[in-house]
């Protein structure tokens, strides 16, 4: 823990917070803005508000139950809870911080299966060809959430306007993109 | 006048009439957009959700890419690229620790001397003090300028425009020909990165953004963001079914108003493009 935990009194995983991301949980005086801001408030488990402030007990049966809130997941990081705190705490890098370690402690809650697989399929994409390939985006997130006929409709329409690629683009460098994956994955994988 | 481009793998997919939109109007402006030989992904949400190094080593082999390539300045249309790229500069910026550990393990070679400019900020640098006498056909309707999360937020890093109610794209709209009506969902998130995995949270949330604008009398809503355009357009089948009646206001990108008000042609702006029959 850095000294700027100590001084600010915090442990566990809001002084984790505070040396990973400078984000003072300590400093959330509950106005509950964020949760009024937030689009998403009212299909999480935790609005962000109170999120904060079951970090600020620094129990650690609260802190387990962060990482496996539907919260976490859910949040878009569109940065309104950010934009209107009173304080000025950077909710939406705390939850960067607070999602990465979800996965890495294999506590992602279960109804994020669908948004964690999609960004996976995403990632695999790049990693592959270094651009983002839709088309194989669709089938690997499909083949991974099982979800065959979702959005079926969408791809034909797609096509016919022009907005599918069928080749992925393929950029010369995939090696160096293959190594910054393998760089970043090694200290924590996706 | 040449500037360096990064187009963002949605405006060479998904969202290419933006694509085609910028390039024409840059053409017609006699400016250059020269893209970044080789660019990769930005790495979008995924990889700031999943991966922090992820998140930061993929947007600095871009900037590296164009400090290489001898660009000052890039444009970036994409609102997501934009702050990605945005953001990366000024981590790497504040924490020369951080930046060391990026560029070193990655092998790239970043001063982070590269300007970083949104759609809005090239239009208003190159486009806009010779727009006036190009204006051959205003667009004289009624627009809901809808700016969304990343163009503005968070305003701590991007610095642009006002976080809660912007002006930029209604200033632009208004030296169009238009008229921006005031509305409430001005920076509202249209749901953005769930468009596949949540599709029913996109449909309420770009819902009440088409449902307001409708309601308070808009022709058209104007958008400055891949993600926005796709959660508008693409997506209108759940809005409308989220709403409970069908809605068919268009969905243009700013740099397709602005060509129809230059006059260029309607297939090079890519309005045929659109999932909502652009009517206006």
């Amino acid at each position: 823990m850095s000294s700027d935990a100590h001084h600010s009194g915090i442990s566990g995983l809001g002084g984790e917070v505070l040396e990973h991301t400078e984000v003072k949980v300590s400093h959330c005086y509950q106005c509950g803005k964020c949760s009024a801001g937030c689009p998403l408030s009212e299909e999480m488990d935790y609005p962000p508000s109170v999120i904060m402030r079951m970090l600020q007990t620094g129990n650690p049966a609260l802190e387990d139950k962060v990482l496996r809130s539907f919260s976490i997941w859910v949040c878009l990081t569109c940065e309104m809870c950010f934009a209107r705190c009173p304080m000025s705490i950077d909710i939406p890098k705390m939850m960067d911080f607070l999602r990465e370690k979800s996965l890495k402690e294999k506590k992602a809650n279960p109804r994020a299966k669908e948004i964690i697989a999609f960004h996976k399929s995403f990632l695999d994409s790049i990693n592959y060809t270094g651009r983002l390939y839709e088309i194989g985006l669709f089938v690997d997130y499909k083949t991974r959430t099982l979800k065959i006929m979702d959005d079926l409709a969408l791809a034909p329409k797609m096509l016919r306007r022009g907005k599918l690629n069928i080749i992925p683009e393929l950029i010369k460098d995939r090696s160096g993109i293959a190594e910054i994956f393998r760089k970043a994955n090694k200290k924590n994988k996706y | 006048m040449t500037l360096g481009f990064y187009p963002g793998c949605s405006l060479k997919g998904s969202s290419r009439e933006y694509a085609e939109s910028v390039l024409a109007l840059a053409k017609a402006f006699d400016i250059n957009l020269e893209e970044i030989n080789d660019w990769n992904c930005c790495g979008a949400t995924a990889a700031h959700n999943m991966n922090k190094e992820l998140s930061l080593a993929l947007p600095t082999r871009i900037l590296s890419l164009a400090e290489k390539q001898g660009l000052k300045e890039i444009v970036v249309p994409c609102a997501a690229c934009y702050s990605r790229l945005t953001v990366t500069k000024h981590e790497l910026a504040e924490d020369s620790a951080l930046c060391s550990a990026v560029t070193e393990s990655n092998g790239l070679e970043y001063t982070g001397s590269v300007s970083v400019l949104n759609v809005v900020q090239f239009l208003d640098k190159y486009i806009t003090p010779n727009l006036e006498g190009k204006v051959v056909k205003p667009f004289d309707h009624k627009v809901a300028c809808y700016y969304g999360c990343l163009l503005v937020r968070p305003h701590e890093i991007l610095k642009f425009d006002r976080e809660e109610d912007p002006q930029s794209l209604d200033t632009l709209m208004l030296k169009s020909g238009a008229t921006p009506i005031d509305w409430a969902f001005k920076t509202e998130c249209c749901g953005a990165g769930l468009s596949v995995s949540r599709t029913s949270s996109v449909g309420r949330l770009s819902g009440k953004i088409i449902g307001d604008a409708k309601d308070r009398g808009a022709e058209t809503v104007i958008v400055a963001c891949p993600m926005c355009h796709s959660n508008l357009d693409m997506r209108r089948d759940a809005i409308n079914s989220y709403l409970g009646e069908k809605i068919d206001i268009p969905v243009l990108y700013i740099t397709q108003a602005i060509g129809l008000a230059i006059g260029l042609d309607r297939k090079e702006l890519g309005l045929q493009r659109h999932f909502v029959k652009v009517t206006v």
